[in-house]
């Protein structure tokens, strides 16, 4: 604990937080509304930089996880009236199933074959969505009755929030025992095995809790925007927007993935004027990214200021 | 009827996916490549093509020419701009180079997909056919040029066959999927080994984009899902077997053309998907996959 009050994490977050919680104060509803956007984000990352970072799995599905969370929370608001609360809490309870249903392919698969498993759950769950239209409002989306608030600055706030919470939570999993045995299972998996390490019930403890943070956010989302769909939730692109900013920031750090979600998402605003190109500069940036600094920015970050 | 349809359909359809895996198969086998931009090159060697056939008024088989040389040199830049840099680089561990190739590949895939978005639209492009005319066929109309893209395949992978297990220059890559490390040793260049395999993989991608856009039409948002196709037709088969992703191109070709013929069209992917999944759960090394 001492030393993470000595820690130059804690005194550039704390200055960074105050400011962030400002927001409201100096910033136009647009920007408001953008990094609100930044923090669900931002959310999505870290839960998949505990998977990706840390256990060495490559999920290509993070939005396999969002998606039961989006559309749990939506279908029990819409059907049965729950207030936001119960029905955020429901598409956790959702995203957990589906992360276990994930898990159990990467207890036995490893690499590319799981990163095709979870692609196809994907796949799987849009196409699913599209059949029963008639219940999920299909590819054109699903309005919810109830949403967070009508005002912008509390949005940003309970964003915000939850996104400092789950930032807390995923650093502090990370740095416990938890965030070391996973690494180990990652490089390793059999030399984890053999010092007599249970890799699958780390792998699982992961899944859940990169779950229940994903759906969560998911959930969160759709009661901001007012509706579920497709292509704001499943997409494959969205997926890709969250690898890409995991990536960006920095793999096995936890808030690298968020600071990457915030550049990425502020990156595509600045970029608009761009058009179409905005993504192909993006994805371009993080390309060079990962072959000349494969660290990421925080890692490139935390080297500078060790040489200095 | 029907019958005879779904036999012709699914034909052609399976022989250009197996085409389109093979060359996966192919660089995933001979370089150790998971290289999820595949979808991307093919479209660029389709978007091309169609591209030379308008603006220059070339003939069919002139312009698929051209779409095939600019599949071979996206295949080349692709490996020395993204493969070659993380493969040589000494900050990026060898244990995680596997996934650091996933995600660059990914990435390159998408800056690809953008780019011919920005330059041609996503518009789905048709090209000329290769042989205009329809036949019949058991009462079954069907175009000439259908015909010729299903034995057009089966020619190129009768070629590439000849290639690898008949000449000097092409025995090596079968060496280098079987051992790499003893090819090195036997004095043999590894680097000219992977400049070849990447020649060869730009051409399949090439040909199967090409035909591809004569059969169906292609457009810059078809790269992600011909990738994912591809790439669960090679895991169905087994990582790095080709005639266990031939087989596997049949299996999903003929699924696929059965259920949107007889269930409907918008199910098409769902049953090659669901088989997916549980062989990868039953038996993960494929069909004929070795491990």
């Amino acid at each position: 604990m001492t030393t993470f009050l000595k820690s130059r994490l804690l005194w550039l977050s704390l200055p960074a937080l105050l400011i962030a919680a400002l927001g409201p104060w100096w910033l136009s509803a647009y920007y408001l509304g953008v990094l609100t956007m930044a923090y669900f984000y931002g959310v999505f990352a870290m839960s998949w930089d505990l998977l990706f970072g840390y256990a060495g799995m490559v999920n290509f599905g993070p939005t396999f996880l969002i998606g039961l969370g989006a559309y749990g929370a939506a279908l029990l608001n819409n059907y049965a009236g729950m207030p936001i609360i119960v029905c955020l809490l429901f598409g956790g309870f959702m995203s957990i199933i589906g992360g276990i249903l994930l898990a159990l392919p990467a207890l036995k698969l490893r690499g590319a074959y799981f990163g095709l498993v979870t692609l196809v759950a994907v796949l799987l769950l849009q196409y699913v969505i599209v059949i029963f239209s008639a219940y999920t409002g299909g590819e054109i989306g699903m309005m919810t009755p109830d949403i967070l608030s009508i005002n912008a600055s509390v949005n940003y706030e309970y964003a915000l929030w939850f996104m400092v919470a789950c930032a807390v939570l995923l650093v502090v999993l990370s740095r416990s025992s938890l965030g070391l045995i996973l690494e180990a299972t990652g490089q390793d998996p059999i030399a984890a095995a053999a010092l007599g390490f249970n890799v699958a019930k780390h792998r699982l403890a992961a899944f859940c809790v990169s779950a229940l943070l994903s759906g969560l956010a998911g959930g969160m989302m759709v009661f901001y925007s007012g509706t579920a769909s497709v292509g704001t939730v499943i997409d494959i692109s969205i997926g890709v927007q969250i690898i890409i900013a995991a990536v960006l920031g920095g793999r096995r750090t936890i808030l690298g993935a968020m600071v990457g979600a915030i550049v990425i998402l502020l990156a595509d605003e600045l970029l608009r004027p761009l058009g179409q190109l905005n993504i192909f500069v993006v994805s371009g940036i993080t390309l060079a990214v990962i072959i000349l600094f494969p660290s990421g920015l925080l890692g490139l970050f935390n080297r500078t200021k060790e040489g200095a | 009827m029907v019958a005879v349809q779904i036999l012709i359909d699914g034909f052609v359809i399976s022989a250009l996916y197996g085409l389109g895996a093979i060359g996966f198969t192919l660089i995933f086998g001979v370089t150790g490549v998971l290289n999820l931009a595949h979808g991307s090159i093919m479209v660029i060697a389709a978007l091309v093509g169609w591209y030379a056939a308008n603006q220059f008024g070339l003939n069919p088989y002139a312009a698929a020419g051209v779409g095939i040389l600019a599949g071979m040199i996206s295949a080349f830049v692709t490996y020395f701009v993204v493969i070659r840099p993380i493969q040589q680089s000494r900050t990026i561990p060898s244990n995680e180079t596997e996934i650091f190739i996933l995600t660059a590949t990914l990435l390159w895939g998408v800056m690809i997909q953008e780019g011919l978005a920005y330059l041609f639209s996503n518009n789905p492009v048709t090209m000329k056919p290769l042989l205009p005319g329809v036949t019949s066929i058991f009462g079954v109309r069907t175009p000439i040029n259908e015909i010729m893209i299903g034995v057009l395949c089966w020619v190129v992978i009768g070629l590439l066959w000849l290639v690898v297990y008949r000449t000097k220059i092409g025995k090596p890559l079968l060496a280098a999927s079987e051992n790499p490390r003893a090819l090195g040793l036997l004095g043999f260049e590894m680097s000219r080994i992977y400049l070849f395999s990447w020649a060869i993989y730009g051409i399949l991608a090439g040909v199967a984009g090409v035909l591809l856009a004569s059969f169906l039409g292609v457009s810059s948002a078809s790269a992600g899902s011909l990738t994912a196709s591809a790439f669960s037709i090679v895991v169905l088969g087994g990582l790095g077997s080709v005639w266990g992703s031939l087989i596997a191109a049949y299996v999903v070709g003929y699924l696929e053309t059965i259920t949107a013929y007889l269930i409907s069209p918008q199910l098409r992917p769902i049953p090659a998907l669901i088989v997916l999944v549980l062989v990868v759960y039953l038996r993960p090394q494929g069909i004929l996959g070795r491990r």
